[in-house]
């Protein structure tokens, strides 16, 4: 039981776990599923500005970040206590393609090469980190929603404009994996 | 303490997510190249199971634990917004290997560097809100 606990879920186990957020959220609290909104939260209550954007009651959406906390809190979980710390598997042909950009260590969830302290100044731990985490959160702003509240919530409630926005997510990354990425790492 | 129960099912959520992978750099760059089913056997069965449950919600009438009548309501289609925003946020997400769900999951996992695109991804959504009556939507 412990052994099928820490090794890695397969998609068909945790697929479907995923997918029972959307109801577990609406039954316990009537509450749509989505993360990237948190971002706004916090700006709201803690950055002081004048955008109308940010004047709302953010304190009535403190579910959504306490459920944020709790994904933090389940990170630890889930690497502290549920793993059998061995290197992660992923396809030989992504292995060699990544190792020609010069990328060698797969033992963690990220290659260390660019996810380390002293690479955060270079040009492309900045541009991964920096420039990537900016792009997240003003495009999951400007597309009002991300993976969870458009590809899962919105895509389960058939919403036309969510499907348009997943496709926006693929054209954007398909972009940076093939054509950008390969140029600043 | 009312919001405790959003709480667990967080940590659930986050449990989810290492577990799966999905907060992977690795995971991503995989799905981008088309090399694993992995991430699209995720969302995809993350879609199907989250559809069912609301068409069985909606069938069988389910209330909240409130009380209230549950109907969820599909996002504003906003033409330039959804396919623009989609656009950028993509390149992040190929870029940092992580979405929001993930951006905290890997915090909690001890990815130390992780703070600097999460703080990033929030001064991204603050430049958004100070931006968002002069971009086209």
């Amino acid at each position: 039981m412990i052994d099928l606990l820490t090794k890695p879920w397969p998609w068909h186990i945790a697929g479907p776990l995923i997918g029972l957020m959307v109801p577990a959220l609406l039954l316990v609290g009537n509450k749509q599923f989505g993360i990237s909104s948190t971002l706004r939260h916090v700006c709201a209550a803690c950055i002081p500005n004048k955008a109308d954007y940010f004047k709302y009651d953010w304190k009535s959406k403190l579910w959504s970040l306490v459920l944020a906390l709790g994904v933090i809190v389940g990170g630890w979980i889930g690497t502290q206590a549920l793993s059998n710390g061995e290197n992660i598997i992923i396809s030989t042909s992504t292995v060699s393609d990544l190792q020609e950009l010069g990328i060698n260590d797969f033992s963690s969830m990220l290659p260390t090469e660019i996810f380390n302290w002293e690479n955060v100044l270079s040009t492309s731990g900045f541009l991964v980190l920096v420039l990537g985490g900016f792009l997240v959160g003003f495009g999951t702003r400007y597309a009002n929603g991300c993976t969870s509240g458009h590809a899962i919530m919105g895509l389960s409630l058939l919403n036309i404009g969510s499907l348009a926005a997943v496709i926006g997510f693929f054209i954007g990354g398909l972009l940076m994996t093939h054509v950008i990425l390969p140029l600043i790492i | 303490m009312k919001h405790i129960k959003f709480l667990f099912i967080g940590i659930l959520f986050g449990i989810i997510l290492v577990k799966s992978e999905v907060i992977s750099w690795f995971r991503i760059q995989e799905m981008f190249r088309f090399q694993a089913f992995h991430m699209y056997g995720v969302i995809g069965t993350a879609v199907m199971v989250g559809a069912l449950s609301i068409f069985l919600i909606k069938k069988l009438n389910l209330k909240s634990l409130d009380g209230s009548i549950i109907n969820p309501k599909p996002k504003p289609f906003n033409k330039i917004g959804n396919v623009a925003g989609g656009i950028l946020f993509g390149l992040g997400w190929a870029l940092t290997g992580a979405c929001p769900g993930p951006l905290y999951a890997l915090v909690g996992s001890g990815y130390s560097t992780i703070f600097v695109a999460l703080g990033s991804a929030i001064l991204g959504a603050l430049v958004y809100g100070i931006l968002k009556n002069k971009l086209p939507h």
